[in-house]
């Protein structure tokens, strides 16, 4: 047995270099990708039809204030220069200060990106607790009325605006059901009770033992979250689906079936089994996807994460704000996709 | 052939020219499609939408634009306004037809420019290899690399709102998957024997690239843009709604729905009813081009 175990381990180690080496590639690319990200948000700042230095002396300051700002901000050296500044102070956490409240940032996202952590999980928890096991029950019951529905939920799913379905939602369930919360993180009379430890209240409140905080902030919280888990569901459920078919198709399960296996465990512990890697490279994506796809929800429910902190920034001109905003969603979108992909190269034997 | 009907001729397999062949296939490829319902319905939701655009100062009931602030934010059914008025006094309904002009101005300026832009980088990266291929595929991963509402939004608030910005700003976001569609055709197409054989009677890249490369892309290019159509429209009605795409007054749904937003609890028609113009247009896309996948790509089938 401990000879088996010895030859296994080292053709495992054999091929290990191409891997390393593909996973150095991936990394290299990925420098690339992210150098390009920040040149792109550097570009469009530079064509903002906004005055950044009118936007910090006002209307009516003299020429050499404005030309001292103009100067202090770096505006009049070239282009790639001042990229290179950008660079350089987006390496070390440093996205400006903000145009309008003259803070850091970096600060202000750091703030408001727990509310939209928080929101974007639960909506990722929900739509994978719920989309796997629809996808795969619409997978082997194919054709069937259970089916049926799963795609309907998934067609609607991809056509409803969900802005709209949200506002929607606030009406039914907050303005004539009253069953949940309404727009905003907590009642007023529940904020600044609890300490801020995570910036997720539900969290926080559980560490302090408040209960009633928490029962108010998950009030709060599990409308915007059912609608983005709703979404989080529709593609799971149909990519979950679309997973299981291939595998239900293939030989091997036919030979468990033909060897007398219970259909439980040819569903679950055969086909499901090989479509777990697959599957996380999906949810990876998919909670990427919640954490921009909430910049409408965030506004929809007055939830104070990054989305509604770029739209506001937005509509009052603060460049640095909605710059930073971008530079923060867009890495985070790159990093999860890497890290699905680092996970798929080290989980899927094939890919070795 | 005077007692073939034209049906016969269209179903013969034994074309007798080019353009026989190629009416033939298109006619098959019909039946295919006519076949699948779900698809016929989304067809006939599009028609609809199209006449609506086309006929909307006869069908809409009243001026888009009227204002009548004496009889502002009346409910479903009023006489006169079936579908009620908002804030000024404006029929709903009317607007919503007028509305959909703006909503297929936006649809096909972006199913023009993203696929062409991405068909463009793709065949020519994918026909080119080497250092262009990858400079041109480094690029198409940068902007695949951003989340597509927030660089939309970066791109807007850059060059100020605006419909046709918002078009700009889509279609930019938009492009990258074109190009990786249409570099994977290319590189299938690339080696085959009768891309060797044009190239023998000394047809240059572009002519290769232009006609034997590219009308071999359209079909696959044009099943993935109808299946785009649909967030096309949901995104330009998220920018619509944030402000950022078409300006008041004009009836644009997305900032239609903004406009009822505040009085959601009071008057939810007012954000409703476009809510559910948006919904039935991108549902009809998507179940057009589910049909469309089905019958110009079957090797797709069922995912």
């Amino acid at each position: 047995m401990a000879n088996v175990d010895r030859t296994d381990r080292r053709r495992l180690r054999a091929p290990l270099s191409p891997w390393f080496r593909g996973t150095v590639t991936t990394l290299g690319s990925v420098a690339i990708t992210m150098l390009g990200l920040l040149f792109v948000t550097f570009l469009i700042g530079r064509v903002m039809p906004i005055d950044p230095v009118l936007a910090i002396v006002g209307e009516r300051a003299s020429q050499e204030t404005y030309d001292a700002v103009y100067e202090q901000l770096g505006l009049d050296k070239p282009l790639l220069v001042q990229f290179g500044y950008y660079l350089w102070d987006v390496l070390q956490g440093d996205f400006g200060d903000s145009l309008l409240n003259a803070r850091p940032v970096s600060e202000d996202i750091a703030r408001v990106f727990p509310a939209t952590l928080e929101l974007a999980t639960l909506g990722t928890i929900l739509g994978v607790v719920l989309g796997v096991p629809l996808g795969v029950i619409a997978a082997v019951k194919r054709g069937s009325w259970i089916d049926q529905i799963a795609r309907v939920v998934a067609l609607v799913g991809y056509s409803m605006p969900i802005f709209w379905l949200g506002l929607m939602g606030l009406l039914v369930f907050y303005g004539i059901l009253g069953w949940v919360g309404g727009p905003g993180r907590l009642d007023i009379f529940y904020e600044d009770i609890v300490p801020t430890r995570t910036g997720m209240i539900l969290i926080d409140s559980a560490i302090a033992g408040e209960w009633a905080v928490f029962r108010n902030a998950f009030s709060h919280i599990v409308l915007p979250a059912s609608l983005l888990g709703y979404y989080s569901l529709a593609y799971i459920s149909r990519m979950t689906r679309s997973f299981m078919l291939e595998q239900l198709s293939a030989e091997y399960v036919t030979t468990a079936r033909v060897k007398g296996m219970s259909e439980r465990a040819v569903i679950w512990g055969h086909a499901f089994r090989n479509i777990r890697v697959q599957l996380i490279t999906v949810i990876a994506l998919s909670y990427a996807q919640l954490l921009e796809g909430s910049v409408l929800t965030e506004i929809i429910f007055s939830w104070p994460g990054i989305g509604s902190y770029i739209t506001t920034a937005l509509l009052s001109a603060d460049m640095n704000a909605v710059l930073g905003g971008t530079v923060v969603v867009g890495l985070i979108f790159v990093c999860l996709n890497i890290l699905s992909d680092l996970l798929y190269r080290f989980l899927d034997p094939r890919a070795k | 052939m005077s007692d073939m009907t034209l049906r016969q001729w269209l179903l013969t397999d034994a074309p007798s020219s080019r353009r026989h062949a190629r009416l033939s296939s298109f006619y098959k490829g019909w039946l295919n499609l006519r076949s699948n319902t779900m698809a016929m319905v989304g067809l006939g939701i599009l028609v609809a939408l199209v006449l609506a655009a086309i006929f909307a100062p006869w069908l809409a009931p009243h001026d888009p634009f009227a204002q009548d602030l004496g009889n502002r934010l009346a409910p479903l059914g009023t006489p006169g306004h079936v579908l009620g008025t908002d804030s000024l006094g404006r029929d709903i309904l009317s607007r919503l037809i007028y509305g959909s002009r703006i909503t297929l101005y936006i649809v096909a300026l972006v199913a023009l420019l993203a696929p062409v832009a991405g068909l463009l980088v793709g065949t020519v990266a994918g026909y080119t290899g080497g250092i262009v291929d990858a400079v041109l595929m480094r690029i198409t991963d940068i902007f695949l690399a951003f989340p597509r509402l927030v660089l939309a939004l970066a791109f807007v608030a850059a060059l100020g709102a605006g419909i046709e910005n918002a078009v700009l700003a889509i279609s930019l976001t938009a492009w990258p998957p074109y190009a990786r569609i249409a570099r994977a055709e290319t590189l299938t197409i690339r080696s085959a024997d009768y891309i060797s054989a044009v190239r023998l009677q000394g047809a240059g890249p572009i002519r290769i690239i232009t006609r034997h490369i590219w009308p071999l892309c359209i079909s696959s290019l044009i099943v993935r843009v109808t299946l785009d159509m649909a967030g096309i429209i949901l995104a330009a009605a998220g920018l619509g709604f944030l402000g950022l795409g078409a300006q008041p007054p004009s009836p644009e749904w997305g900032a239609m729905i903004s406009e009822g937003r505040r009085f959601i609890l009071d008057h939810w028609w007012v954000a409703t009813m476009p809510g559910l113009a948006i919904f039935t247009v991108s549902l009809a896309f998507n179940l057009l081009g589910d049909g469309l996948r089905d019958v110009l790509d079957p090797k797709d089938e069922g995912k």
